[in-house]
């Protein structure tokens, strides 16, 4: 845990960059420093690894005052991965990734592994770049490489300056993605600095909202958008914003949980009997152990002289999972079938979002925020 | 008889003196910037490093090269006396300024973002300096060996005025009993020594700056 108490920065030709900061960074958590330019934000992070030093105030790292604790043995316990990507040119992939585990002085081998192994974990075959060169690569490619230097000798803190803003939507996006699909393996303290509020909203456990040296505001995405304290962060989240990711429940609250569903045990005609017998047109199937297999169609099942319910199952309908954001499946479920089955990682389904259901739950929050705007 | 097989004639007949005359010229050269880079390298390091002291540094290497080479040579004369070392000592002043100001400029111009990275994870100055800010400034380094280098061929074909060999001699001979043949037989390896250190050098300073760049 990293804790800043009362922390005034005064640069050298008398600039205040930080007044009065209260801050703590939770462990485990993705820590997102936002704000417009020349807010402090990068001052803010420095400190963190003593690349500049604070005025007064005080800072722990778990529990211990920074200023006890030596700086070089400090940064490479924290990784580092800055806006310019600064991968050293002469190096090779492998010896950028291994600059930390060999000022540590690893086994030669060990270092090997860990440098296979982080390649492999963004994606990208080790034989092929451990031997080339950074300018060999493309942004995207290089930013992962920076990304995984930081990681490499298992950091407990990585501090990250504004990582992807340098990149194309596209790799950002990407690499946002693998990010937070990192940090479920990883678990690091991670400090993040950025001017995006998109890319806050999508990665953050907490937001810091920051503005000429202060902190406006922070708190979980949630909380910030549900509850901007003033006008500037109202404006910095942008109406657009404000308006549709407020307060629409997770899918695991609309989803129905013990919805009917039928068995691949059953026979077609029993399925059809039950089906008529329930008055419902579509139902998921699922094997003995649960596992999502399809959505029968009465319709169809009628129809057709298939008589294996497996086969007889449309396995083209579309599926979400628990944690989709519900933002993103609104026009899936505008324009097709007249449910959505839940799955869970392993395939198993967990639930059924009914549309007609959803879109009464999109009613009712939209009539309720137009009542209180 | 045409100039040019009179020349090649003479060539052929002198070759093995010819031969030893270019191996001394070279050999000097070498010296001389051998110690050039022993003790300019660490100059330029240092006047990279310590701000307060770079204009110093680059002001005395300068002035060095601002001495006429002959008069240099005349001085040192008088406190070495004459011969090879003399004029070792001579190139090695000769080549430094190019050297230290390009180890300077090489270290100065690495992206401080770069700098940055080293910094943040963690290397000490030292290690910053021999992992990260000395190789990157090797193409610039090479830049100025070269130039060195150049200068440092021709500076030796005065050799003979101050007692010492190489080239210089089969030039300054031919000058003196007015031959055509002996300064052109003295001058083309001098003009080839400078052209293939040139390229070589040149081509060693693209490898590097192609990776780097
Ligand atoms: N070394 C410095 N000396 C003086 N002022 C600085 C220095 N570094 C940053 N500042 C100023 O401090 C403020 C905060 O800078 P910074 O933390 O880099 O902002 P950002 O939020 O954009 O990362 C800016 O106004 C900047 O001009
Ligand atoms: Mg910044």
């Amino acid at each position: 845990m990293i804790e800043l108490k009362k922390i005034n920065k005064v640069y050298d030709d008398g600039f205040q960059a930080l007044k009065n900061i209260d801050l703590t960074f939770e462990e485990g958590q993705i820590n997102v420093l936002i704000g417009p330019s020349g807010c402090g934000k990068t001052t803010t992070m420095k400190l963190l690894n003593r690349l500049t030093d604070y005025t007064d105030g005080q800072l722990l790292i778990d529990g211990k005052d920074i200023k006890e604790i030596n700086p070089i043995e400090l940064r490479r316990r924290m990784g580092y991965v800055i806006q310019s990507i600064g991968l050293f040119p002469h190096m090779t992939i492998y010896d950028n990734v291994a600059t930390v585990p060999k000022l540590l002085k690893w086994e030669k081998l060990k270092i090997k592994e860990r440098v296979k192994e982080l390649l492999t974990m963004v994606n990208l075959s080790p034989e092929t770049y451990m031997t080339r060169y950074p300018s060999e690569l493309s942004g995207g490619q290089q930013q992962r490489i920076g990304v995984i230097r930081a990681l490499a000798a298992e950091p407990s803190t990585i501090l990250m300056d504004e990582p992807f803003s340098a990149l194309d939507p596209i790799s950002r996006e990407q690499l946002q993605d693998e990010l937070v699909r990192l940090q479920k393996e990883i678990k690091k303290t991670i400090v993040f600095v950025t001017h995006d509020m998109d890319e806050a909203i999508k990665i953050a456990d907490q937001i810091i909202l920051m503005k000429d040296g202060h902190i406006v505001q922070k708190g979980s995405p949630n909380e910030i958008l549900a509850n901007p304290v003033n006008d500037f962060v109202r404006e910095f989240i942008g109406e657009e914003r404000l308006g549709t990711t407020v307060s629409l429940p997770p899918i695991g609250e609309l989803m129905r949980k013990n919805y009917l569903s039928i068995s691949t045990n059953l026979s077609k005609q029993e399925t059809i009997d039950f089906m008529v017998a329930n008055q419902v047109s579509e139902l998921p199937l699922v094997d003995e152990q649960g596992g999502y297999k399809g959505v029968i169609s009465l319709y169809k099942a009628l129809k057709s002289k298939q008589t294996n319910l497996v086969e007889l199952a449309d396995q083209s309908v579309v599926t979400v999972e628990e944690t989709t954001d519900v933002n993103s499946i609104m026009e899936q479920f505008l324009q097709t079938n007249p449910i959505i089955p839940v799955v869970s990682e392993q395939n198993k389904l967990v639930g059924v979002l009914e549309t007609s259901k959803l879109l009464d739950a999109f009613h009712q929050i939209f009539k309720n925020k137009s009542g209180v705007a | 008889m045409s100039f040019i097989t009179e020349l090649g004639l003479y060539m052929a007949e002198n070759y093995s003196t010819l031969l030893s005359l270019t191996l001394e010229h070279i050999l000097m050269v070498v010296y001389g910037l051998g110690m050039a880079l022993l003790v300019g390298v660490p100059l330029g390091i240092i006047a990279a490093r310590y701000e307060k002291v770079a204009p110093l540094i680059l002001s005395l290497t300068n002035i060095l090269q601002l001495i006429p080479s002959l008069a240099m040579l005349a001085i040192l004369m008088i406190y070495f006396g004459l011969g090879f070392e003399t004029m070792v000592i001579g190139l090695f002043f000769y080549s430094l300024l190019p050297i230290v100001r390009n180890t300077y400029v090489g270290i100065r111009e690495v992206d401080p973002s770069i700098t940055e990275a080293g910094v943040g994870v963690g290397m000490t100055a030292l290690q910053l300096l021999y992992k990260v800010q000395f190789p990157l400034s090797i193409p610039f380094l090479m830049a100025g060996l070269r130039v060195a280098s150049v200068i440092a061929v021709a500076v030796a074909c005065i050799g003979p005025y101050i007692g010492a060999g190489g080239l210089g001699k089969e030039i300054i001979s031919g000058i003196s009993l007015q031959s055509d043949v002996k300064i052109y037989a003295g001058a083309i390896p001098a003009a080839l020594l400078a052209i293939t250190a040139d390229l070589i050098l040149g081509k060693i300073e693209k490898n590097k700056k192609q990776r780097i760049a």
